[in-house]
């Protein structure tokens, strides 16, 4: 090897003009090039990037209220062009896989409630389901809430 | 921007739109994304929508789903494009863009409701 790369051999890494950042008291760290599909070769891993994109949906899901709050001030017309709008193959293909995300935000979110916060009573860890089961109970609750007041104004 | 004082505020923010994004979007989203949509239930009235939302609770409700998710989302995305994409280079860049997105639909959302 002739010219050996500074994160290869950081030790031996020639004194050169090359690398104004080189000094001999302080050598560049030595730092691996981490590929950008890290996450693909490891299933954990890309689990946790698809928990981590789940966000995007939650920003879609936020926009689409919001547009739909406009329309609903904006007058009739307004209303009629988002509900085609929504209607649309692609914009319902896009709300299926937004969904999903959505559903493992909620999942994951709650199911890692008991991981977050230990909490112990009586010196004893109380135990998992006991933390994340009234999440999931409220989310039941929350949603039909939701749906009945939604679909008494239908 | 971010360092030990302000990273409890974003951390917070997140938390919190954590919970109601968990909570609240997905029965939003399937009432007026797919169950509408697709006719699986008869779809609201513009009218009685426009009076449901004249409610102030309903205009609480509505500001709150919008602003503490979209900051859920600037937190939890800037860290995904810096660990999924590597681009650490771009911190200032993609903590704009995130936080703006969330500062502006937070406006939105505030301008909306306040005018309704």
């Amino acid at each position: 090897m002739s010219s050996p790369t500074p994160a290869q051999t950081p030790s031996t890494m020639p004194h050169s003009a090359t690398s104004p950042s080189y000094t001999e008291f302080h050598p560049r760290w030595y730092r691996p090039k981490v590929s950008t599909y890290w996450w693909l070769g490891k299933w954990a891993y890309v689990k946790f990037i698809l928990r981590e994109l789940s966000s995007v949906a939650v920003a879609w899901t936020v926009a689409m209220i919001l547009l739909q709050v406009r329309a609903v001030i904006r007058g009739p017309e307004a209303y009629l062009r988002f509900e085609h709008r929504m209607s649309y193959p692609w914009m319902i293909a896009l709300n299926v896989i937004a969904f999903a995300f959505l559903l493992l935000h909620s999942v994951t979110w709650f199911n890692l409630a008991p991981k977050a916060m230990a909490v112990r009573v009586g010196g004893k860890r109380v135990p998992a389901v006991l933390i994340s089961g009234p999440q999931y109970l409220a989310w039941i609750v929350v949603s039909a809430i939701v749906f009945a007041i939604i679909i008494s104004r239908a | 921007m971010v360092n030990r004082e302000t990273e409890p505020i974003f951390w917070t923010l997140f938390s919190a739109g954590g919970v109601v994004a968990a909570l609240f979007l997905p029965i939003q989203l399937f009432i007026f994304g797919l169950a509408v949509p697709l006719g699986w239930m008869h779809a609201p009235a513009r009218a009685s929508l426009y009076s449901l939302a004249h409610s102030p609770i309903t205009r609480i409700y509505l500001f709150v789903v919008c602003s503490l998710p979209l900051f859920h989302f600037a937190h939890r995305f800037r860290y995904t494009l810096y660990d999924g994409l590597q681009i650490k280079h771009l911190n200032e860049v993609v903590f704009v863009e995130c936080y703006g997105i969330a500062i502006v639909g937070t406006l939105a959302a505030g301008y909306l409701l306040w005018t309704l």
